[in-house]
């Protein structure tokens, strides 16, 4: 990698956000402070940085989101601009016209908002609230459990299995929600299970 | 991949088939560009369509698609009968030299042992010859006519440059080209480094594909290098994390398999797990296969696994057939066995084949729970949306609960990339409304199922109550909880094995490595491989380090590369015998007389002598395989398959219809369109655009407005022949389905001869559904068939049969 420093880096010895603390790492603090004097004030300075990186396609570009508000403050944070990562090894700050327009993505028309439930025979969704949902949901896997759980096959071998509901699991979730899904579903017996990775 | 996306730059030779990076991975194949530039690389693309990448490469040859193991066969072909093998590698890093058991043979498309009504093999003579010493027998002479060398020589035979433009359509002169570029790269000096993704995995045949192109390129000598390898593109940012952490039927996190009904107790299970040396000397690493098991069922019931009970062996669900994949699931939906169906950020609708049939499954289950940020066409499957989604709601019965989740920029944790990269990102947005993160949703199934079952009691519920959940918050475990339980603790003192006065980690400490790893109960670790990503060093996958030492590309401090950090897989394979390096400037470790030591984590112990062990310390080998023995279910060497639907007869085995060992299920096969069928005479397949990522950027405004509208892509003679016009509109059906669209007539796509008749090839973009902000249209699954590859059943998207009319447009 290009070693001169990055605009990327004089923003984080400006004190511009997360940035900041990977640079001590680096071992150029020093000079990283002097050039940053000299440095006209970046328009995104009043933003909140954070590190991310595309949830697209598995280049995993490295792009940095910018917020109102921080977050790690506990303040509401609403992202107002993403950028290619120009520290990333992989894309140094370039983005595909994938990635280029993140933020179309983080504030579609239609991202969810809430939970919903359509019922049997019915031509619409209707709001729910989270814990009727989540009781709903789990009322409806217990009573198939309870009513479909294969303990012993027709041979008397213990089996433990659950097939009559299955789970399919993402594709760009993170590998800790994958660990945690994956023990929820296999200790409830299930083996009807799967991921995107195929299609 | 076993290489990175960064490593690509040190590569002399490109070849991108089944792939097309410049517009499906474009920040990645600059790489590419990079290694042209820098280097002067080559770049090869083989493609039925001249996409993006094949503009900016030195070489394209056109392909039928689904033919690339003829193809790949007839390079391999080549290469031996013009001596274009990298010798030494060959004979001290491969099996070619194993004997091969007697029974065993190939003839007309079948190896031994084929049973037509299971659809399946007797795999009991795909093996070696075993000596009175329990090792496999070898002829290092290579004149054994049982070698696998022979054998190999022998099976590719027919793939002559004449027989590959017969089946491939690809002219011989071109096809010539290929090969004398590739075969280039038998010099220890030369390395060559494949890309693919969907395009090859995407087919009845989809893993023999990449065998094959694995097997060119250990006869080249191109695993284990800088600037080689076998490069997995892979579709979606963490489908390498959600794989590696196991969430399959048949998996358990690490590449660890379930039990089947046959192992009635974990001794039965390890039995066949034991990978005992096929060679002297041999590591053998799964021999290690019950510490990462037992620390696995550590990690999943704490105190609760024990000796006594087999650390709750009895607690995992065994399997009676192969594996519940998505298509049996879709299946048994079909026929009534299923309630309920949980569907985590995945939009079944569009993504799995004949999407009839994917309806008609929904709408016959109790139950269908969806978590997603977006509104995917799967929540909605029972609204009616025109032509688009033509069902009537009353009619379906399916109660549909749709869950709001957070999307990345609100969400922390690590992905794993293609480059095997495990990168951490950190939330920086309030998440809309009243959205949630998966793993809050994920507890909260799993805190209320719990409940009810302490309260009720029910159906064998010692496996929920005591799934270990020591989370602060048992609500919502956060992803630093979930991260350090993966890469596993001291549940007691660990002792190093060779020197027990040494602590490799104190009870209660998180562990180094999966070195550390006990078969005894006193460690846990939650997906073995991973161990190292997040230990008593903090956590290696948010590294933000970009020093690179020599400008190799390995850049081992950034992020957590796994195994234990290392970058470039089989590495000990880029030195000799004697452990120097094949190419001194591309050096990755060498043997110093005592020790393994360079720029990347060696894939050796790192005091074994290059001289006695073998550099692929996962086979019991020790060596790579030519040869698969019965590793795979459609034969120990890839041979040339038609797709189900074919525009021409198996050339080479004339009687052989699609993989043999394909699995159909019964009505599924009257679905598919006979052989060179007069009703579907036209080869259509399946791709994405650079605008566009599969179904979910059709939500965005800009990627709508740079691709607001679902097309099909057809050759200028196709469009002459049929009275189609540029931008007019057009219906495509296959035996399944139809679909209307306009016609982008292109000079991109051209009619193929294969076997001395013209073929013509159909485009299907995929990004086009009925939610979202760009224009409702259709995908590939409304036409295509419901089979998949024999081994790991992805479905065959990629080669199927349509016919095309033009048709009067919709009214505007
Ligand atoms: S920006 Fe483009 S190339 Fe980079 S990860 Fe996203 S989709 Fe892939």
């Amino acid at each position: 990698m290009n070693m001169e420093l990055s605009r990327r880096q004089f923003l984080g010895a400006a004190g511009a956000g997360v940035a900041a603390t990977a640079l001590g790492a680096l071992g150029f603090g020093d000079i990283e402070a002097a050039h940053a004097e000299a440095i006209r004030t970046f328009k995104l300075v009043n933003t909140t940085e954070t590190r991310n990186t595309c949830p697209y396609c598995s280049v995993a570009c490295g792009v940095i989101m910018y917020s109102k508000g921080d977050r790690t403050k506990g303040e509401q944070a609403e992202i107002i601009h993403i950028e290619g990562d120009t520290d990333h090894p992989t894309n140094r700050g370039t983005l595909c016209p994938k990635g280029a327009a993140l933020l179309d993505f983080v504030k579609s028309d239609t991202r969810l908002k809430y939970p919903m439930i359509r019922k049997p025979g019915s031509d619409k969704f209707e709001r729910v609230n989270w814990d009727d949902a989540l009781d709903r949901i789990v009322r409806l896997m217990k009573d198939d459990r309870d009513a479909n759980f294969v303990e012993k096959n027709k041979d008397g071998v213990t089996v433990n299995r659950w097939i009559t509901t299955g789970f399919l699991a993402a594709s760009a979730t993170t590998n800790e929600t994958a660990w945690e899904t994956y023990k929820v579903v296999r200790s409830a017996g299930m083996l009807v299970f799967d991921n995107q990775a195929r299609v | 991949m076993t290489n990175s996306w960064t490593d690509i730059k040190n590569t002399d030779l490109v070849i991108i088939m089944g792939g097309n990076a410049a517009e499906a991975h474009p920040c990645g194949f600059k790489w590419v560009t990079e290694a042209k530039a820098n280097r002067g690389a080559k770049l090869i693309v083989v493609d039925p369509r001249f996409t993006r990448s094949a503009s900016v490469a030195d070489l394209y040859a056109p392909i039928r698609q689904g033919t690339d193991i003829a193809f790949l066969l007839g390079v391999i072909n080549h290469c031996i009968r013009n001596d274009k093998v990298q010798w030494d590698y060959v004979k001290a890093f491969t099996n070619a030299s194993y004997i091969v058991k007697d029974g065993f043979a190939y003839k007309d498309g079948l190896f031994t042992g084929y049973n037509e009504a299971k659809r399946d093999y007797d795999k009991s003579t795909w093996d070696y010859v075993i000596g009175p010493d329990g090792y496999a027998t070898v002829d290092d002479t290579l004149t054994n006519p049982r070698c696998v060398w022979n054998l190999l020589k022998e099976h590719v035979a027919v793939y002559t440059p004449e027989m590959v433009e017969r089946i491939c359509g690809t002219p011989k002169d071109k096809f010539l080209k290929v090969a004398e570029m590739i075969a280039e790269c038998s010099s220890p000096t030369k390395a060559m480094t494949s890309m693919y993704a969907l395009g090859w995995t995407q087919h009845s045949k989809g893993s023999q594909n990449i065998r094959a192109m694995a097997m060119l390129q250990l006869i080249l000598g191109n695993i284990g290098i800088r600037g080689g390898g076998m490069n997995a593109l892979r579709g979606h940012s963490n489908i390498q994390g959600l794989t590696d952490v196991g969430l399959m039927s048949n998996l358990l996190p690490g590449y660890l398999t379930l039990p089947n009904e046959k192992e009635i107790d974990l001794e039965t299970y390890m039995s066949t797990r034991g990978f005992k040396p096929l060679r002297p000397n041999q590591m053998s690493y799964w021999q290690n296969y019950r510490k990462f098991f037992v620390s696995f069922q550590k990690a999943m019931w704490g105190a609760a696994a024990t000796p006594e009970n087999q650390f709750a062996y009895d607690w995992l669900p065994k399997l009676d057939v192969p594996g519940y994949d998505i298509l049996r699931a879709l299946e048994l939906m079909t026929q009534g066995k299923m309630t309920g169906y949980l569907c985590q950020g995945f939009n079944p609708l569009l993504a799995a084949p004949n999407r009839k049939k994917v309806t008609d499954a929904l709408s016959k289950l109790k139950y269908l729970v969806t978590m997603d940020p977006l509104d995917t066409e799967t929540a909605r499957f029972w609204e009616n949306h025109g032509e688009f989604n033509d069902v009537d709601p009353s009619q379906i019965q399916t109660e549909v609960i749709q869950l709001p989740s957070t999307c990345f920029a609100e969400d922390e944790g690590s992905l794993t990339n293609s480059s095997r990269w495990l990168q951490w990102h950190w939330p920086g947005g309030t998440p809309p409304g009243e959205a949630r993160t998966d793993n809050w949703i994920m507890a909260q199934i799993h805190v209320r199922l719990k409940e009810l079952y302490r309260k009720e009691g029910g159906a064998f519920p010692d496996p929920i109550i005591n799934l270990d959940w020591a989370y602060a918050d048992a609500g919502e475990p956060t992803a630093e909880e979930l991260a350090k339980e993966i890469n596993g603790k001291a549940l007691a003192t660990v002792y190093d094995a060779a020197d027990p006065t040494k602590v490799l980690a104190e009870a209660g400490k998180l562990l180094p490595g999966f070195a550390a790893l006990r078969d005894d109960g006193s460690t846990s670790s939650g997906c073995w491989i991973y161990s190292g990503c997040f230990n008593e060093n903090g956590n290696n996958m948010a590294r933000r380090d970009t020093s690179d030492p020599d400008e190799t590309g390995a850049y081992a401090k950034w992020a957590f590369s796994w195994p234990v950090n290392r970058r470039i897989l089989y590495n000990r394979a880029s030195a000799d015998v004697n452990g120097k390096a094949w190419d001194p400037s591309r050096k990755l470790i060498e043997w110093d007389g005592a020790k393994w030591a360079g720029y990347d984590v060696p894939d050796i112990a790192p005091t074994a002598k290059p001289t006695d062990v073998g550099p692929f310390i996962m086979n019991p080998e020790g060596v790579s395989r030519l040869f698969t023995r019965g590793l795979m279910r459609d034969g120990p060497f890839p041979a040339h398959y038609e797709p189900f639907e074919s525009p021409l007869d198996n050339l080479v085995a004339p009687k052989v219809r699609g993989n043999p060992a394909a699995r159909v299920f019964k009505g599924d096969f009257e679905q598919f369109a006979e052989t060179a069928s007069k009703e579907f005479p036209y080869a259509a397949t399946s791709y994405r655009l650079t605008e566009h990522f599969h179904y979910w950027t059709k939500h965005c405004r800009t990627n709508a407005v740079l691709q607001p509208e679902f097309f099909v892509e057809i050759s200028e003679e196709l469009a002459a022949e049929k009275g189609i016009t540029k931008g007019g509109w057009v219906r495509v059906w296959s035996k399944r389905g139809s679909i209307q669209a306009k016609a982008v007539v292109t000079k991109r796509i051209k009619p193929l001869i294969c076997d001395g008749k013209p073929v013509h090839v159909v485009g299907i973009p995929l990004h086009w559904g009925f939610t979202g902000a760009a224009r409702k249209g259709f995908g590939p699954n409304s036409l295509t068939p419901f089979v998949g590859d024999a081994n790991i059943e992805t479905p065959e998207y990629k080669a199927f049969l349509v016919n095309i009319e033009p048709i009067a447009g919709p009214v505007a």
